[in-house]
């Protein structure tokens, strides 16, 4: 995998890839296939995005009027890793039982995604926060049951530690509420969370998960040293989306070879770019 | 036989999951059966058999995040 984008005149060094619980990922951002005007659209943009891991909802089948068109006509299962999510679930019972339909249906499929999970155990509907101890206790049994759990949480390092701890091949706290497109509101708590589960651990993968609203939002995660960025309704909903998928992918890239060069450090005040020496003007104070 | 599907009680001529899944129109779709909280996988399918009261969820993948 390169980091390079089409256009570049010098190639950007090659980067070390993604590894999610032993599996090799070819792009560091991840995508929902949610909340889509149609799936064309959807499947467009998930071709923009440059995404090779996309998260699906598990949900009752309809018994009466369906119209016949399922996203997964549309959904390249082939080409992509699906990876279920427990949305909608408000305990660990629950998200458990989702879990485990959704690894038989990608199962069915033959899909690279079906010991995958992306775990929400959500503790209720209108701020769409984790459940910590339930998010917890579906964790252990999860793991227990072989799934490579990829846990949504808060920006909380205590929890985010106690998740890595439980087995979760990722945890992936959210830099602000689900779909507020509010971007990473606590830069500070994923840093800590970003030093804690990497201390002895530099490979433990820590994905951002929610809040997103544009593509700087992305570069901010990855410049703060997340592995990588699962997003859905800031490229869903925007005006254009095909072209907001563009963007992020532009912007993880920008994060990430920000973070790999080395920030300048911060200052209060002023350093010159141009030498002092030689200059023929008059300097205030000297 | 008296089932409920998905939440809604239906009256099934089906004695098994895979004759369920027939009458349903749902064979050959990419579907999960949850029988009484419990998955049965595809394979099994054809040797569940169904009782009356059976609790099912029959799901699928949709778009998410």
């Amino acid at each position: 995998m390169t980091t390079a984008t089409s256009g570049d005149p010098i190639a950007a060094p090659q980067d070390q890839p993604l590894i999610v619980g032993g599996k090799t990922l070819a792009s560091r951002l991840i995508v929902g296939t949610g909340k889509y005007k149609d799936y064309a659209q959807m499947q467009q943009a998930l071709d923009a995005s440059g995404a090779s891991v996309v998260t699906v909802a598990v949900r009752r089948e309809r018994l009466i009027d369906a119209d016949g068109k399922s996203m997964l006509d549309y959904l390249d299962t082939d080409k992509y890793t699906i990876l279920p999510n427990t949305a909608g679930c408000f305990t660990a019972d629950d998200a458990v039982r989702v879990a485990r339909l959704g690894r038989e249906i990608l199962d069915q499929l033959d899909n690279d995604g079906k010991d995958w999970v992306k775990l929400e155990v959500l503790n209720d509907k209108k701020t769409l926060l984790p459940d910590p101890v339930g998010t917890l206790e579906a964790t252990k049994t999860l793991v227990a049951d072989g799934f490579k759990v990829l846990c949504y949480t808060s920006d909380d390092p205590v929890m985010a530690a106690k998740l890595k701890d439980a087995g979760a091949a990722s945890v992936m706290p959210a830099g602000s509420p689900i779909g507020s497109g509010q971007g990473v509101l606590n830069p500070n708590a994923i840093t800590i969370i970003l030093e804690t589960l990497k201390d002895g651990d530099a490979d433990y993968p820590v994905i951002l998960d929610a809040g997103v609203g544009t593509a700087s939002d992305v570069t901010v995660a990855m410049e703060l040293g997340a592995d990588g960025v699962l997003l859905n309704t800031g490229i869903a909903h925007a005006q254009d989306p095909v072209v907001m998928a563009h963007a992020m992918r532009h912007a993880l890239d920008a994060g990430r070879l920000s973070y790999r060069a080395g920030r300048i450090p911060k200052k209060l005040y002023a350093t010159a770019s141009s030498p002092w020496d030689g200059v023929i003007s008059y300097i205030p104070g000297e | 036989m008296k089932l409920t599907i998905n939440g809604q009680p239906q009256d099934v001529d089906a004695e098994r999951v895979d004759t369920l899944l027939e009458a349903l129109g749902m064979a050959g779709q990419s579907v999960a059966v949850e029988l009484n909280q419990d998955v049965v996988p595809k394979r099994q399918h054809a040797s569940t058999p169904l009782k009356d009261g059976d609790v099912l969820e029959l799901v699928t993948l949709v778009g998410g995040g």
